[in-house]
């Protein structure tokens, strides 16, 4: 279903996920996290932006426990938690916030 | 599915070998294996991986796909030490061949003669071919 | 007659057979797979360099970067074509044959 931002459309697949990840913009995350009652705050934004710059150096959206082992290493323990992920991603911290970040669902993901 | 939930699967520990022998573009099994090895990373095996014959060629540095229009997963290889697969092996004989040596390589591997290639794949409990 | 091969050399015979039944004066360019057969310092070097004298050899430069080949590593006596280069050619010849 094709979403609404700024007077852009942009595709997704049947899940949700954006179908062009160059196309992503932040606008976009907040608007799909809405959908989900979902308000971003600076905390998601830190996630979100990891996942981008993942995807960039690795060209893949990583598994949650490699996500949360490497937020670990980038934010600090009490963030590479799951506990902590997915207080801030109630769907899924590697599902929901690829989605927002405009990735791809993660490898082994069904 | 709960995505933690993946991995309480309980059970022993084996050694897989996933043994790479295609080129990364001509044919879909490079990206393939490399899926299903990211995939199989959540059960907490013991995995290794061979390269051999022309699956030396996955792990050749600066390849650049845009113009042929294909996703260069090369960067990929690179994240399996996050998901806990360390163990890279590549044949003497087929990178020889190729004129290729370790340098060419985006990760570190451990270059084996045939020899110890044969002695790794009889050491295995579960082979996989790609 | 332009002969195109799409395999590896070190996977399929493709090019041996390719190599074996063209003839003098016809033009073979590597594609996909079969570019590896271009390069420099591989097994096969050898046999490019001998088939080079009596036929002219062509090899697609974005295939050649896409698997992080660089155009400088390739055998003298063959050339570098980009897909423009690749429909002259076709166009240039009254028949394609496809090695697979």
């Amino acid at each position: 279903m094709p979403i609404e931002v700024n007077g852009k459309t942009f595709e997704t697949d049947e899940e949700g996920y954006l179908a062009n990840l160059n196309e992503w913009e932040p606008d976009l995350a907040t608007v799909m996290a809405k959908e989900d009652d979902c308000e971003l705050t600076d905390n998601h934004w830190e996630v979100i932006n990891f996942l981008r710059e993942y995807y960039d150096e690795y060209q893949i959206a990583p598994a949650v426990r490699v996500l949360t082992k490497a937020i670990g290493k980038k934010l600090g323990k009490d963030k590479g938690n799951s506990k902590y992920l997915y207080e801030l991603f109630p769907y899924g911290p590697a599902k929901q916030a690829c989605k927002y970040a405009g990735l791809p669902k993660p490898t082994g993901c069904v | 599915m709960n995505e933690d939930e993946m991995m309480e699967e309980g059970g022993t520990i084996k050694k897989f070998l996933y043994v790479n022998r295609r080129a990364p573009y001509g044919s879909v099994y490079a990206l393939e294996s490399l899926e299903v090895v990211l995939i199989g990373a959540a059960f907490e095996q013991d995995v290794s991986m061979a390269f051999v014959d022309d699956g030396v060629y996955q792990l050749k540095k600066g390849q650049d796909t845009k113009d042929v229009d294909m996703k260069n997963f090369s960067p990929t290889y690179r994240a399996l030490e996050m998901y806990d697969v360390e163990k890279l092996y590549v044949d003497k004989a087929s990178m020889d061949a190729r004129g290729l040596t370790e340098e060419d390589f985006v990760v570190p591997v451990e270059v084996l003669s045939t020899e110890q290639l044969a002695e790794l794949m009889e050491d295995q409990e579960v082979i996989l071919s790609f | 007659m332009l002969h195109t091969v799409n395999k590896s050399p070190f996977e399929k015979n493709s090019l041996d057979t390719c190599m074996r039944l063209a003839k003098a004066g016809s033009a073979i360019l590597l594609i996909e797979d079969g570019v590896y057969a271009a390069i420099k310092g591989t097994e096969v070097e050898a046999k490019m360099k001998a088939a080079a004298g009596d036929k002219k050899l062509y090899v697609l430069g974005p295939d050649i970067k896409a698997r992080g080949l660089d155009e400088g590593q390739v055998i003298d006596g063959i050339t570098v074509v980009d897909y423009g280069g690749f429909v002259d050619l076709a166009a240039e010849n009254d028949k394609v044959q496809a090695w697979l």
